[in-house]
């Protein structure tokens, strides 16, 4: 009889094995499935880890793992605050794109004046677009006890639907023959969100996530805010005994959460991106949940796990037009690396046990 | 943001990286914005690839990218395309137009062919197709065929390339049939079967027995068939597995002929940029099979038809035409230029209901 | 404007048919909430189950052995989510989640050999003169088995939940897994027959999808009725007639709205298109005096020794 038994402290040595493990696990079985798709398995598997990173262009993909992970990191350490209070924001999707409709908006509204303040008012604008939306399951979990997962979720459809609408009416570029989406803000000065040093894809993005990392590790090290997430996640009515108020938590929690999306979608749109079009947002709202579990929630764990993700999107493209594997295969690849992280995560607080079932 | 102007000299350094990837194969590159299986656009952009790599054989590499997001996700893997040594790049979304020339500043000696857009440059060719001849001869063959002279039209977002098929059907649907109606459906996605099924049933129930779609699945088709008695055209692919009935005749988004010649001029190194918009004339445009369901009569008169628009005898937009508000649009015997044309946002006189702003 | 062009006849017969996917694919849903498992891999099981079915009712040439494919295909996938959040005690949002990413992946290499082939047609039930029955007749008796089936299954789920021991025990380990435990309940067990029971019917709503609706295979083509699933579940406030009722609705708003447009009535169709999120959220307000609607355990990770 084998069963789980409960650390009790989570084990130092598995959180920094499993990671490990499941990447052992992934090129194992993605391999056989490579294999299978008639590819060499080998060589798929390194051009997907090692090319970007140490391949003969890696001066070109690294700054490029920054730009893909940075909108990842910051919305996943968001999200990660809440989540250890058990306050579960998943639709930062939304968020994303409602910082990036709101900075987008302040920055075309000034177009085409030129001015140092534009970029700045921007950011408060895309930060506040991000905050209100998460505000309104905050506030409707507080008012009336909505649970927060399918409010926030629902919203995202409704965020969609708004950009929709905003590529195809009031941003329209006027200057764009008719087609949808906005003016590209790269092309406006004061808007543009570009790298800091040329090539190095440090934009603003980059350094708020940075930031941002630092803050979250900060808070739940060192801070009583921390304390009280942490607490509340893991024993909420010890929490309320121990005087935290979990109205201002799950307000605090939601709106810091909500505000880091809308800066995400505000630099993604000003920099990367450019333009507000239909199909701005590409799920990072969504992959940053998974990114913020596979760094288990821990604010170096999330700088490590965005950048993983962004790694296996950026050797993902690179397989495929290097070798030919097809997008799903990269898709089922990306699941199976999902999947091993979350099963092996088990190890990190639980033991197995070999024997005979005690009585506790 | 400033500090980008200071050091414009690094990304030079990665223009030098292809200069020493010579090679003597020619090495072509295609970035899509679905997967190959989405069976219409980005399938049809494929069929192109693999015609360049049928007609060249060993003297030719090909490489593509599915499912590419427009954004910074395209201006990586066309840079890595670059890198990897890519001679030629085709970029076959218009989404992809800024992404195209930001990458194209970087690597001058790599050619860019981006599909649909507008902005060209030294090293950044634009082609795209005139689908609008096709869809006069749908009109055409719509006017004749309709009983109830109700046409249903499935439109993806009211975007000029869209609009411009609607006017073109509806022109040569009135030319043959003056009591006929528009009735415009916007789906508001490029790709959702289910949606598109569900706006081919609603026109049909409404009373529509000839259904024209500007959206790339079959599901169009499958409720027409089911339905019955209505008839359709193939969209993007040939869909002939629909044919006789409902399908009776095809646009078909045949990119091979410039793939290939495109290919041929960088291979021979006479490529230059410039603006491609061809038609049936140049094969890019192909009408499938009109099927024994049209009545003979009809059939010669489209095929007539495709004839003079394949020969530039006859233009699908000729005057005298007015706009949808009663203005002047063209004048007798005039021809819209292309300008118009690749900007338009107004319907022409006799469709009713406005254009979604 | 020419609103007489909408036959409601008509109408109200096509949003039956545009809800199934969705009744299929909530109604399984419904019941893994129930048991106290959020799974937010809906999507990625219906467009498996779509794929599933598609293939095996193009090689078989039988969509009813499709449709049993479809329901197998689902629940296999469902069991990885099983899997990872009963046995390896996994978050539920980042399995789901994973189980989506993994899906979409999956059904698209499954799918490679399938782009552009017709598959088996499902023929109408024929109900002989009832279908004569004037308004009530073609509304109601020109549909195909599955249909039926979708609807005889909230019946049967209602029944269940409500009047039976099983139906019981789902809820109560939905309630209070500690307490169902004590009272000596495999809630792991449970819970993963109900995970594979919402799999077998997204896998089937996928199927419905990909063989009756639309018919093709093409990937992705579920376009996101797995995340309106979720949704409609909390509609209904996890209540089987409420959900259908819920389907008819969702279903019925992108009907109206494509009705609408083809008599030629300006509307915004965005924000018709966002309508039916927006009034979920009210429907939760609204619900939420009522504290028992949800599963108290929801989303909760249960371990026996904690």
């Amino acid at each position: 009889m084998i069963r789980l038994e409960k650390r009790p402290q989570p084990s130092r040595l598995f959180s920094l094995a499993t990671p490990l493990l499941a990447v052992l696990a992934t090129m194992f079985f993605g391999g056989l499935l490579f294999a299978a798709l008639g590819k060499e398995p080998l060589t798929s598997i390194q051009t997907i880890f090692w090319e970007p990173l140490f391949g003969e262009f890696s001066f070109f993909y690294r700054p490029q793992l920054l730009i893909k992970g940075a909108p990842l990191i910051l919305i996943a350490i968001g999200l990660s605050l809440g989540f250890k209070a058990g306050i579960w924001n998943i639709g930062a999707e939304g968020q994303y794109i409602m910082g990036a409709l709101f900075g987008a908006g302040v920055g075309l509204a000034f177009y085409p004046l030129e001015g140092f303040y534009i970029f700045p008012l921007m950011v408060l604008a895309g930060a506040f677009g991000g905050w209100i939306w998460a505000m309104i399951p905050a506030l409707l979990k507080v008012k009336f006890g909505t649970n927060e997962i399918l409010v926030s979720l629902m919203l995202v459809y409704v965020a969609e639907q708004f950009l929709a609408s905003m590529s195809l009416g009031l941003l329209k570029n006027p200057e764009g023959f008719g087609f949808p989406g906005s003016r590209n803000l790269q092309q406006y000065e004061s808007a543009f969100n570009g790298d800091l040093i040329a090539g190095s894809g440090m934009h603003w993005g980059v350094v708020c996530a940075m930031i941002a990392v630092i803050f979250a590790y900060v808070l739940l090290t060192r801070h009583r805010l921390g304390f009280a997430i942490r607490v509340t996640g893991e024993a909420p009515r010890a929490a309320r005994f121990s005087g935290v108020n979990p109205t201002r938590l799950v307000v605090f929690c939601l709106g810091i959460s909500g505000l880091l999306a809308g800066l995400a979608g505000m630099f993604e749109v000003s920099g990367p991106a450019g333009q507000v079009t239909i199909d701005f947002n590409v799920g990072y709202g969504f992959t940053a949940i998974i990114v913020a579990f596979l760094g288990r929630l821990h604010p170096i764990g999330i700088l490590l796990a965005g950048l993983l993700m962004a790694l296996t999107y950026i050797g993902g493209d690179i397989a495929q037009s290097q070798l030919g594997l097809p997008a799903a295969a990269i898709q089922v690849f990306q699941g199976m690396l999902l999947f091993f992280l979350l099963a092996l995560d088990m190890f990190t607080n639980y033991r197995l046990r070999f024997g005979r079932t005690e009585v506790a | 943001m400033k500090l980008t102007t200071l050091l414009t000299g690094a990304a030079m350094a990665l223009g030098l990286a292809t200069t020493a990837m010579a090679q003597d194969k020619t090495k072509v590159g295609f970035v899509y914005v679905g997967p190959i299986g989405d069976g219409g656009w980005t399938h049809e952009h494929d069929k192109g690839r693999l015609a360049v790599e049928a007609e060249f054989g060993d003297k030719v590499e090909t490489v593509y990218v599915e499912s590419v997001a427009e954004g910074p996700d395209s201006e990586r893997v066309m840079t890595q395309m670059a890198l990897d040594g890519a001679d030629l790049i085709f970029t076959t979304s218009f989404g992809y137009m800024d992404p195209t020339i930001n990458v194209a500043k970087k690597f001058p000696n790599v050619k860019f062919e981006h599909a649909t857009g507008y902005k060209q440059a030294e090293n950044v060719a634009t082609y795209s197709a005139r689908f609008y001849e096709g869809r006069a001869i749908q009109g055409h063959i719509a006017g004749s065929m309709t009983k109830s002279n109700i046409i249903g039209y499935i439109g993806s977002y009211p975007i000029p390339e869209v609009i411009r098929g609607i006017n073109s059907a509806f022109i040569h649907a009135r030319k043959v049939n003056p009591d006929v109606q528009f009735k415009i459906v916007w789906a508001y996605t490029w790709f959702d079967p289910a949606k598109e099924a569900d706006a081919a049933k609603v026109l049909i129930e409404q009373g529509a027995d000839v259904v024209l779609q500007h959206t790339d699945s079959t599901a169009p088709q499958a409720a027409a068939q089911e339905a019955g008695n209505v008839i359709t055209f193939g969209q993007a692919s040939d869909m002939a597995q629909y044919a006789p009935l409902p399908r009776v005749s095809s646009i078909i988004d045949d990119w091979a002929p410039y793939y290939i010649a495109r290919t041929k001029a960088v291979m021979d190194g006479t490529w230059t940029s410039g603006n491609t918009w061809d038609g049936i004339g140049a094969g890019m445009v192909g009408i499938g099979e009109i099927s024994d369901a049209v009545p003979a009569n009809i059939k010669a008169e489209a095929l007539a038809l495709k004839a003079s628009l394949a020969d530039g005898s006859y233009h699908a937009f000729t005057g005298p035409l007015k706009k949808q508000d009663g203005s002047d649009f063209l004048a007798e015997g005039e021809v819209a230029d292309d300008g118009t044309l690749a900007g338009m946002n107004f319907y022409v006189e006799g469709i009713e209901g406005d254009i979604p702003q | 404007m020419d609103l007489s062009a909408i036959n409601p006849i008509l109408f109200v017969a096509g949003f039956l048919v545009a809800a199934t996917p969705l009744i299929f694919a909530a109604i399984g849903e419904l019941v893994v909430e129930k048991s106290g498992t959020l799974n937010l891999g809906v999507e990625g099981m219906m467009i498996t189950g779509a794929i599933c079915g598609f293939a095996t009712a193009v090689e078989t040439g039988s969509p009813l052995l499709g449709f049993a494919a479809a329901a197998v295909g689902g629940a296999l996938l469902s069991l990885l989510f099983a899997f990872l959040t009963q046995i390896t005690l996994a978050n539920q949002v980042a399995s789901g989640l994973a189980l989506t990413l993994f899906g979409l992946g999956l059904s698209a290499l499954l799918g490679q050999s399938y782009v552009g082939i017709k598959p088996p047609r499902l023929n109408d039930i024929n109900f002989g003169p009832l279908s004569d029955i004037p308004v009530i007749g073609p509304i109601l008796f020109t549909h195909d088995i599955i249909l039926y089936l979708g609807i005889a299954l909230v019946a049967a789920t209602w029944a269940v939940l409500k009047f039976t021991r099983a139906g019981l025990i789902l809820r109560a380990v939905g309630e209070s897994h500690d307490a169902a435990h004590a009272l000596g309940y495999k809630v792991v067990r449970i819970r993963t027959l109900a995970i594979m029971f919402g799999g077998a019917c997204a896998g089937i709503g996928g199927a419905y999808i990909s063989l009756i609706r639309v018919p093709q295979w093409t990937e992705g083509m579920t376009a996101g009725v797995g995340w309106i699933a979720l949704a409609l579940v909390v509609f209904a406030s996890w209540k089987p007639w409420r959900l259908l009722l819920g389907a008819y609705l969702f279903g019925g708003i992108t009907q109206l709205q494509l009705n609408l447009q083809g008599a030629g009535v300006a509307i915004p169709v965005e924000y018709l298109a966002m309508s039916p999120y927006v009034i979920t959220i009210i429907v939760l307000v609204i619900l939420s005096r009522d504290k028992s609607a949800a599963p108290a355990c929801l989303g909760r990770t249960f371990h026996a020794s904690s």
